[in-house]
């Protein structure tokens, strides 16, 4: 890694920012991401920021700076597919340094998370030092069903971490969301069903001066907000203020997800849950759903498959822990796949705040159980692409991340070895092209103390 | 005195008084009690197994011996060889083949809270915590735990756990005592409960404590959470010299205190004590209150900075009970490194592998496996057979059951794990894991595959899980 890194400092000293370089990496086993197997002996080029192409056979350019890979793996870097990454730097006990839930708020649907992502956070370096280039963010629920608009992040050393804000809505409407209901799930699927009749009301009004003639707006926060007054001068309204639980805020954010314009993640475990969540298309056909959580899903698969509706599995559950996962079993993902589900994988309620290092363990043990008889495991490229090119696919973006397609964005990891493995680690990562640095509180501690030997000045004076 | 146990005097022939240099005084009447100190015994009898050669594995003995083209003949619930192709089957033995697969001990969990916080997680089953008051070394976990959790059977089958302690929970200073089990069903937990091993008390220091009492009544800081472990244990002297004069010489007959009878045993070296702790100096307080008192720590569990003080640990002979990889989720998690369980073991120290958490107690073998690839890299130069002491010899010996299980030796139990491949890897399962000799678990047959009371019935009853 220190090789490699000096190298990289070494050549980032020319002119050219290091982004604006031709960089080829060679002899290294190449991981598209795309879902197929590895490419022993591959080329990956990136220039500006972007892939240039990547495979087996591939052309150097001239005046490319070479990277030697040989007996290392080349791959995109990985997604995670469901997180609440950046959102806290502590769990517990540490008032101020968690911003996953607003239970005092006003509001919910409306929640754009994106304020609250800290791209310092170190749960955002260690992530990063683990090949975790970009994520899926999403708030957690607080009072209502709704936890309100998640974003897909990258993981680079900057202040901008917010790569698509508002990328979807995120309800509950399992155990959870029966709970943040009332106590039912009845009421849940009531409330989902008049906040979305509430939005539909409020779609139906005409828009207020000035925003007349604009295409239909693509995300919630961008929803025109109608003020009480526009409300009482267009007369279309009024009766929303003494018969509506949505805030107009609320509701406006929820426009784009009736109209499909914006995804929304529904939070289920249970298989009758998922089914009754695919129902709701019935009732508002344009609603673009993805389940997460999903551990019996694979008692609904053909019926999911059908539908064509995403799955962010948690990959790993095989424990009745509540009584919506009594069916839980290792190989649900297997059994979505034989079936045809298109599946991605997450981390709800997994140390979403920060162990996305699991991601990957996650889906090598699916490999795991592919060699269990009578089990449902994936193959390789299977598994790597559920952390790769499938949360990009969930999320629209699989052009431009989660892949090393020619054109997309140039977020490469040169690992020690297969990415899956357990003994595997990034020796180095680049973001949009840029070189990442993979140091953290963590490696820092680890140098200080590495050897104890009493010195001539305490610890603390050793960085 | 209601409830205690008052055993008799034909028990009391049995139980040694070391009074050989107090001389009885001259009326006192001879003590009549003596308190029982296993009143609920395990009932665990090892299941039927035949007679197996598993042989051409790669075989980690669990105390850092390797040994490839290995031999390991089991029968009788015990080891009775481990070699190389020497090693002969007798007529009738079951022969595996076992090329390209490796062998260990089974995987010992020194932490664990299956049972006392069972699956389902709802609120019925939160048995792990007496959080009512800040000492109650008065609790035992084995009265808590459910012997049907569902998580024993993942435990085993995904894991290759054939050990495990359950702890109590970390609200209370004092949280109660262990109970060590095979990871075997029963319809009790006596009948699960590890012969003979020792009972541990359960400790906590930081966070929890301060937090569940800080409204409560107190200790709401760390220095209250120390004034009243070390006033407990002011106690519990005072307690133990009552007990061992009356033991010793006759006269009154104590006020039993189930509390105080459990840190009596303590300082007697008789239990075992779990501190959880996370901080390096929280850790070296404990070290002191443990010589101001007179008792031994067995082990630091969590211990998430014992990078900071390997040094002391490995002087002090106190294992560190550690995850690979966990961090930041409380301000006391927050100076993990991911080469906390190597920078243990590169100073001399002994180094666990523990869960704590009903799932990472299924991947055991690969927490160690990140933990030694993340040491390697920092310098530490150590062989896959020695790592996995981490979960073999190392939580065997600070339980004290080191002399029975643990690693693969002749004459020790037979609890031991077939992998499909190295057990360091992502890719890798048990394929059968026996348990005192009994094959209790076999991948290819699912009448090899336990299935707790509560699945039955259940979506997914006997699924491979």
């Amino acid at each position: 890694m220190i090789r490699l890194l000096a190298a990289a400092a070494l050549a980032a000293a020319a002119v050219t920012p290091a982004s604006a370089q031709t960089i080829a990496i060679v002899g290294g086993t190449v991981a598209l991401g795309d879902g197929s197997e590895p490419i022993v002996g591959g080329t990956v080029v990136l220039r500006n920021g972007r892939i240039v192409s990547a495979g087996a056979g591939r052309r150097v350019p001239a005046g490319a700076r070479i990277i030697d890979a040989a007996g290392k793996w080349v791959a995109p870097g990985m997604i995670a597919g469901f997180s609440r990454l950046g959102l806290a730097e502590v769990d517990l006990g540490a008032d101020g340094a968690d911003d996953t839930e607003a239970n005092g708020s006003p509001f919910n649907a409306a929640i754009d998370i994106a304020p609250s992502i800290n791209p310092k956070a170190s749960t955002i370096a260690v992530g990063r030092a683990d090949g975790v280039t970009r994520a899926i963010v999403a708030p957690s629920a607080g009072r209502s069903i709704f936890a309100g608009q998640g974003a897909v992040i990258d993981l680079g050393d900057d202040l901008d971490a917010v790569m698509r804000p508002r990328a979807f809505q995120f309800v509950e409407l399992g155990e959870g969301g029966a709970g943040k209901a009332g106590g039912s799930r009845a009421s849940a699927f009531t409330l989902f069903r008049n906040a979305l009749r509430e939005a539909r009301d409020l779609a139906g009004m005409r828009p207020i001066a000035g925003s007349a003639g604009r295409a239909l707006p693509r995300q919630g926060d961008d929803i025109p907000y109608v003020s009480r007054e526009d409300v009482r001068l267009t007369g279309l309204d009024a009766r929303r203020s003494d018969d509506v639980l949505l805030t107009r805020f609320d509701a406006a954010a929820l426009v784009p997800v009736l109209r499909g314009q914006q995804l929304l993640l529904v939070h289920v475990e249970r298989a009758v849950d998922i089914r009754n969540v695919l129902r709701l298309r019935s009732e508002f056909p344009a609603l673009r759903l993805a389940l997460v959580g999903a551990t019996e899903a694979w008692m609904v698969a053909p019926e999911i498959a059908r539908s064509g509706t995403w799955v962010i599995a948690s990959a790993l559950n095989d424990l009745p822990a509540s009584f919506e996962q009594l069916a839980a079993t290792q190989s649900n993902v297997g059994r979505l796949r034989t079936a045809g589900v298109k599946v991605a994988i997450g981390m709800i309620g997994e140390d979403d705040t920060r162990r996305q290092r699991n991601q990957r363990q996650n889906a090598g043990n699916l490999v795991a159980v592919s060699r269990i008889p009578g089990a449902s495991g994936v193959s390789w490229g299977d598994a790597f692409a559920m952390v790769t090119s499938r949360p990009a696919q969930v999320m629209g973006l699989d052009d431009q991340i989660g892949s090393l397609k020619a054109g997309a964005r140039a977020d490469v990891v040169i690992w020690s070895g297969d990415p899956l493995e357990n003994a595997s680690r990034p020796e180095a990562v680049w973001i949009d092209g840029v070189a990442q640095p993979l140091d953290s509180h963590q490696t820092k501690l680890r140098d200080r103390y590495r050897d104890l030997t009493r010195r001539d000045l305490p610890e603390a004076y050793r960085r | 005195m209601i409830g205690a146990r008052i055993v008799g005097a034909a028990v009391l022939a049995l139980v040694v008084a070391s009074c050989a240099e107090t001389p009885p005084p001259k009326k006192a009447a001879r003590p009549s009690v003596r308190i029982n100190d296993n009143p609920y015994p395990s009932t665990y009898v090892r299941y039927p197994g035949v007679p197996t050669l598993i042989r051409g594995a790669t075989l980690y003995d669990g105390e850092g011996g390797r040994i490839d083209d290995a031999s390991l003949l089991i029968a009788d619930g015990t080891v009775q060889a481990v070699g190389g192709p020497e090693v002969t089957a007798p007529a009738g033995a079951v022969v595996i083949e076992a090329a390209g697969k490796w062998v260990t001990p089974g995987i010992i969990d020194v932490h664990s809270h299956l049972g006392d916080y069972p699956s389902p997680g709802v609120e019925s089953h939160s048995d792990g915590n007496e959080g009512t008051a800040p000492a109650r070394p008065d609790v035992w976990a084995e009265h808590s735990v459910w012997p049907q959790d569902p998580g024993f059977s993942r435990a085993l089958a995904n894991g290759g756990v054939t050990t495990l302690q359950i702890l109590p929970g970390s609200a209370n200073l004092f949280g109660g005592r262990s109970v060590v089990l095979k990871n075997v069903y029963a319809r009790t937990v006596q009948g699960m409960k590890f012969p003979a091993a020792p009972y541990g008390l359960k400790m906590a220091c930081g966070e929890n404590p301060k937090r569940v009492y800080g409204g409560k009544g107190g200790p709401a800081t760390r220095m209250g959470n120390v004034a009243t472990t070390r006033a407990t244990w002011i106690k519990a002297q005072e307690y133990k010299r009552k007990w061992d004069r009356y033991d010793a010489v006759g006269g009154d007959i104590p006020v039993r205190d189930l509390a105080m009878d459990t840190l009596r045993n303590v300082l007697a070296g008789k239990i075992r004590v779990h501190n959880h702790c996370y901080r390096a100096d929280e850790m070296a307080i404990m070290i002191d209150m443990s010589r101001e008192f007179g008792y031994k720590i067995a082990a630091f569990h969590h211990a998430v900075e014992a990078y900071k003080i390997a040094d002391l640990l490995a002087k002090e002979g106190i294992c560190a009970a550690m995850w690979a990889d966990w961090y930041g989720f409380k301000m006391e998690a927050y100076d993990a490194i991911q080469e906390n369980i190597p920078f243990v073991d590169k100073a001399g120290g002994c180094a666990i592998v523990h869960s704590d958490d009903a799932n990472g107690i299924q991947r055991l073998n690969q927490e160690a496996a990140k933990a030694l690839a993340n040491g390697r890299r920092a310098g530490h130069v150590i062989s896959d057979a020695s790592a996995w002491r981490w979960l073999g010899i190392n939580p065997a010996r600070a339980l004290g059951i080191d002399d029975r299980t643990g690693s693969l030796k002749v004459g020790k139990m037979a609890d031991v794990v077939l992998w499909n491949g190295d057990p360091f890897s992502v890719y890798t399962r048990p394929e059968r894991v026996w348990v005192d000799g009994a094959l209790l678990y076999d991948a290819s047959n699912p009448r090899r595959r336990p299935v707790s009371d509560f699945e039955l019935g259940q979506p997914g009853e006997g699924d491979v899980k």
